[in-house]
């Protein structure tokens, strides 16, 4: 018998496999053909357009939306792949509502963007679905690079060392390529395994290997790596987390949100998942937004974020949070947690009321329980694992514009790297921006 | 409520939405509906002569062209005249015309050029009572390869001759169907005045293929792997068919002859358009077609509060108000100057107007770093482009600059006066007669 809503503490089968399929299907549907029609009709083919700026690949938008107007969304993707070799995961996972569509001036004129997301969107998924990839290689330069890490940025810089011709070896610690793309993004932006997919597709460029099962720290060295390769590109992303600081932290059913996330991604039945009847997530964040809205979907009754400062300070946009507050989760601002109470496992957490003055934050004293048999972390995550050596900035590697690190031969990107926000966007940009840097200095 | 009553050559009509002849009006059913939805009158589906009827394609017989959101924009076809039986046709006219008093019913004819194939036709429509005829000269396509539709309409002799003809064997009013399909509306139109027409009604379809099948490699709609031209018709056609109303309206020798206007009428505005141009009512057949009768009911409603906004009380009010100010390009006002001006406020910063004036007009606008747009008054020369571009209604507008400031394009000063081309300085004859 399936467990209910109301089951107390962790456990599985609390929704129907049926239940389960409908709630982490498509965030937003495809567009059919004529639905794509009508969006790109409505695109007003802006001179020097403030979508095309606000990309951090900076797509020609109104030019791949022109293409589809005429009737070939195959065009288009080229035009977006030029720029942005992810652009089938982008169109699912960017923040539109803050980079695009946020400036569209049918945003300024109406409050309705064009859909330019969704657009992109029905343009790649037309070009993958007919198994074409459009790109060829450059005659063979010789070169071999190493890139470190197949998330993302390392992918994107992969893809535009081979097609510029040279030999590019990737080393990824995980079983499996795509970084964030395959373990962190939410189920219901990247349905039917696409980040998997989208990888297979990418490697059709050929002149990519990928060595599974090594990493820096895990057999290999940056020395090592620098003498075997004509360069190396470093795309680690942020593989550490930040601790709570609470009492009670190692009590049962308090864990890091990205793990969680991890295992629901790789999860072949999402009703053995096991999850909370009351959670509560820690954090204001994207991530947060992510664990607590997949709570919710695997049938948890109740589901809280707590975050320290108010709605305007949060990482996530507001369209991830009132995507959060449709789903049912409730949000909490202004509150730290000071201790998680039960007897070995988690019952309940302790909130404390915080006040902000001058940027400054401090707890009030008031203190408030909320009745919690999981909580889950996501209050941001940290660099980890980076070679000895490398100039930080922050708590990151830092680079210059085109990605170089205070290490000759040795360049970086993605969230790894200094600059730029945490996206997969900004990530699929700076391995691109790196990879032509590296081209120039290889062959200058 | 204003009063829609109309009297068009003595036909009245409550309201002056009349179905053109077309499938619409094709049979008794479609008519008696057609009047129940309100229709004010109908000219019934042109009648061929006595005998084995006409055939239509098996085929597709119409193609379109639409906007991106599917709005029909433009409609083809290849359709001739009714394929039923004459005596079928005569029989239901004259049963309608019995029960439906009040409206108008009009029918369309299109026998061979032979005065006895008129008279023998003409006399049976005599019969059922109906209120006029109405020439079919415009055909474009089919009935045309057989010396018929706009092959007769393409002659003004033949038009002439025919409508005489008719004037002399048949005692109601006579309406000549025009088509668009030659290069001067003003010389049928004036045959058909000398013949003797009680009115002209225009447009009928203008020849068109409207899209071409890329993988068949032949016109649309395709009959199997052939294609052939057609009639174009509904709002795409409405533009051409005005410029034709208002010829015909201005010309001083068929100023006056009473004028049914066809061609892309879809809204009641479009109905007004046409009848400040001197329509006395006019014909629908697309829209009809795209939405069903009932659009009439907008058309109704439309036409009516229009003319209460403006104290028009009938339609004789406004019908032909606008031909006065139709006029030829060299009685236009050279003194008259005006700028572009952008409202900053309505303004979204999407930069059509920059592209279209830098790229392709006068380099009139500017654009700053923050995407602010300014018309540089020195540079324009008051095109209108900006203004067509630009998606926000209202938000570049033409401003007229008073008598007495200095135009900084020109460095002249504007002129009070009103002076044309055929005074002007640069006009060549205008020199030769000094
Ligand atoms: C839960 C969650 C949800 C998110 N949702 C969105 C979203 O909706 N939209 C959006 O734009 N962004 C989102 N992000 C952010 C986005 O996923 C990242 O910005 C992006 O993946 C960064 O790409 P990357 O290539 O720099 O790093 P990653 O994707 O983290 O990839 C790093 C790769 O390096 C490998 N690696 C780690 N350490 C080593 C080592 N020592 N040696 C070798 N390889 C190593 C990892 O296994 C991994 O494959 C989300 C992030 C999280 C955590
Ligand atoms: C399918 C079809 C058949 C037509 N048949 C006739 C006809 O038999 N006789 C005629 O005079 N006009 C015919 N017409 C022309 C219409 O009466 C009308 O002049 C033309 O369609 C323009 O008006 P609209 O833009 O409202 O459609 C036909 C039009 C269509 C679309
Ligand atoms: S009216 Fe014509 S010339 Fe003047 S600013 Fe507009 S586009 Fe340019």
């Amino acid at each position: 018998m399936a467990t209910s809503h109301q089951a107390s503490g962790v456990q599985a089968g609390r929704l129907s496999a049926d239940q389960i399929a409908e709630n982490f299907s498509d965030l937003h549907a495809p567009f059919d053909a004529h639905e794509a029609a009508v969006a790109a009709d409505r695109c007003y083919f802006c001179y020097d357009a403030p979508c095309m700026t606000a990309c951090p690949t900076d797509i020609d938008i109104p030019m791949f939306i022109r293409e589809i107007q005429a009737g070939h969304p195959e065009a288009a993707a080229r035009t977006i792949l030029n720029q942005n070799i992810l652009g089938g995961m982008c169109a699912r996972v960017c923040p539109t509502e803050t980079l695009c569509e946020e400036v569209c001036v049918r945003e300024t004129a109406e409050g309705k963007p064009v859909e330019i997301g969704r657009l992109q969107r029905y343009a790649t998924d037309t070009l993958m679905a007919q198994g074409v990839h459009p790109f060829e290689r450059a005659e063979s330069t010789g070169k071999t690079i190493a890139v470190v890490g197949a998330g993302p940025a390392g992918l994107s810089a992969a893809h535009r060392l081979a097609m510029l011709g040279h030999d590019v070896v990737i080393y990824e610690p995980k079983p499996k390529s795509g970084g964030l793309n395959e373990f962190g993004i939410a189920s219901y932006k990247s349905t039917d395994n696409f980040a998997a997919r989208e990888v297979d597709w990418l490697l059709q460029i050929g002149g990519i290997t990928i060595q599974h099962g090594q990493g820096l720290g895990s057999g290999l060295t940056l020395e090592g790596l620098k003498a075997e390769h004509d360069a190396v590109f470093l795309s680690i992303g942020l593989a550490g987390v930040n601790a709570l600081r609470a009492e009670g932290e190692d009590k049962d059913g308090v864990r890091d949100a990205v793990d969680f996330i991890a295992e629901l991604r790789q999860a072949d039945d999402l009703t053995a998942l096991p999850v909370g009847r009351n959670v509560v997530v820690i954090g204001g964040g994207m991530t947060a937004v992510d664990a607590a809205v997949q709570s919710k979907l695997l049938g948890a009754e109740n589901v809280t974020i707590a975050y320290r400062r108010g709605r305007e300070a949060m990482g996530a946009s507001r369209f991830e949070q009132d995507l959060a507050a449709s789903k049912g989760v409730k949000l909490m601002f202004n509150v730290q947690p000071v201790a998680v109470h039960g007897n070995g496992a988690a019952a309940e957490i302790e909130l404390e009321y915080t006040a902000s003055e001058d940027g400054k934050l401090s707890g009030t004293g008031e203190t408030v329980r909320v009745t919690a048999d999981q909580v889950f972390k996501a209050i941001g995550q940290t660099l980890e694992g980076a070679p000895e050596g490398l100039e930080l900035e922050g708590r990151k590697i830092r680079v210059s514009d085109s990605g170089r690190t205070s290490v000759d031969g040795v360049w970086a990107g993605g969230d790894c790297a200094s600059g730029g926000e945490d996206l997969t966007v900004t990530a699929v940009a700076e391995g691109r921006d790196a990879a032509m840097d590296i081209h120039a200095s290889l062959t200058g | 409520m204003a009063d829609l009553t109309t009297d068009f050559l003595g036909i009245k009509s409550p309201n002056p939405f009349w179905l053109a002849s077309a499938p619409p009006t094709d049979k008794e059913y479609n008519v008696r509906r057609a009047f129940e939805a309100g229709w004010g009158g109908v000219v019934w589906k042109t009648l061929g002569a006595e005998g084995p009827p006409v055939v239509n394609v098996n085929g597709p017989r119409y193609g379109a062209i639409w906007g991106a959101d599917r709005r029909l924009l433009g409609l083809n076809n290849i359709e001739l005249i009714t394929d039923r039986p004459l005596e079928v046709n005569l029989d239901e006219i004259k049963r309608v015309k019995k029960d439906y008093p009040d409206r108008a019913v009009v029918v369309s004819l299109m026998v061979p050029c032979e005065e006895e194939a008129w008279k023998d036709i003409l006399l049976r429509v005599m019969d059922t009572g109906a209120d006029g005829i109405e020439l079919n000269f415009g055909c474009p396509h089919g009935m045309a390869e057989r010396g018929m539709g706009s092959a007769v309409g393409q002659v003004p002799e033949y038009i002439e001759m025919v409508t005489r003809w008719c004037k002399e064997n048949y005692d109601k009013p006579v309406i000549v169907k025009l088509t668009p399909n030659i290069t001067d509306i003003r010389h049928p139109a004036r045959a058909a005045k000398a013949g003797g027409a009680d009115a002209v009604s225009l447009i009928n379809t203008i020849n068109s293929i409207v899209s071409v099948d890329l993988d068949i490699m032949a016109p649309n709609p395709t009959i199997g792997d052939k294609g052939t031209h057609g009639g174009y018709c509904g709002p795409a056609v409405k533009p051409i068919a005005l410029n034709m109303v208002a010829e015909i309206a201005r010309d001083p020798q068929t100023h006056g002859l009473p004028i049914s206007a066809i061609g892309g009428v879809t809204t009641w505005r479009d109905a007004a358009e046409f009848m400040a141009l001197g329509a006395g009512n006019v014909q629908v057949c697309t829209a009809a077609m795209t939405y069903g009768f009932r659009v009439v009911e907008e058309m109704i409603s439309g036409l009516s509060q229009w003319m209460d906004e403006k104290g028009h009380t009938s339609t004789a009010d406004f019908i032909g108000m606008a031909v006065p100010n139709v006029t030829d390009w060299q009685y236009l006002n050279l003194n008259y100057v005006a700028k572009a001006k952008i409202d900053e406020d309505a303004c979204i910063k999407c930069g059509r107007c920059y592209a279209a004036c830098e790229d392709t007009s006068h380099q009139a606008i500017a654009m700053s770093e923050d995407r602010v747009f300014s018309v540089k008054d020195e540079e324009c020369v008051a095109c209108n482009l900006c203004v067509n571009v630009c998606p926000v209604e209202g938000c570049i507008t033409m401003e007229p600059m008073a008598a007495g400031t200095v135009d900084p394009r020109t460095d002249k000063v504007v002129e009070e006066d009103y002076a044309n081309w055929t005074t002007h300085p640069n006009n060549p004859s205008v020199q030769a007669a000094e």
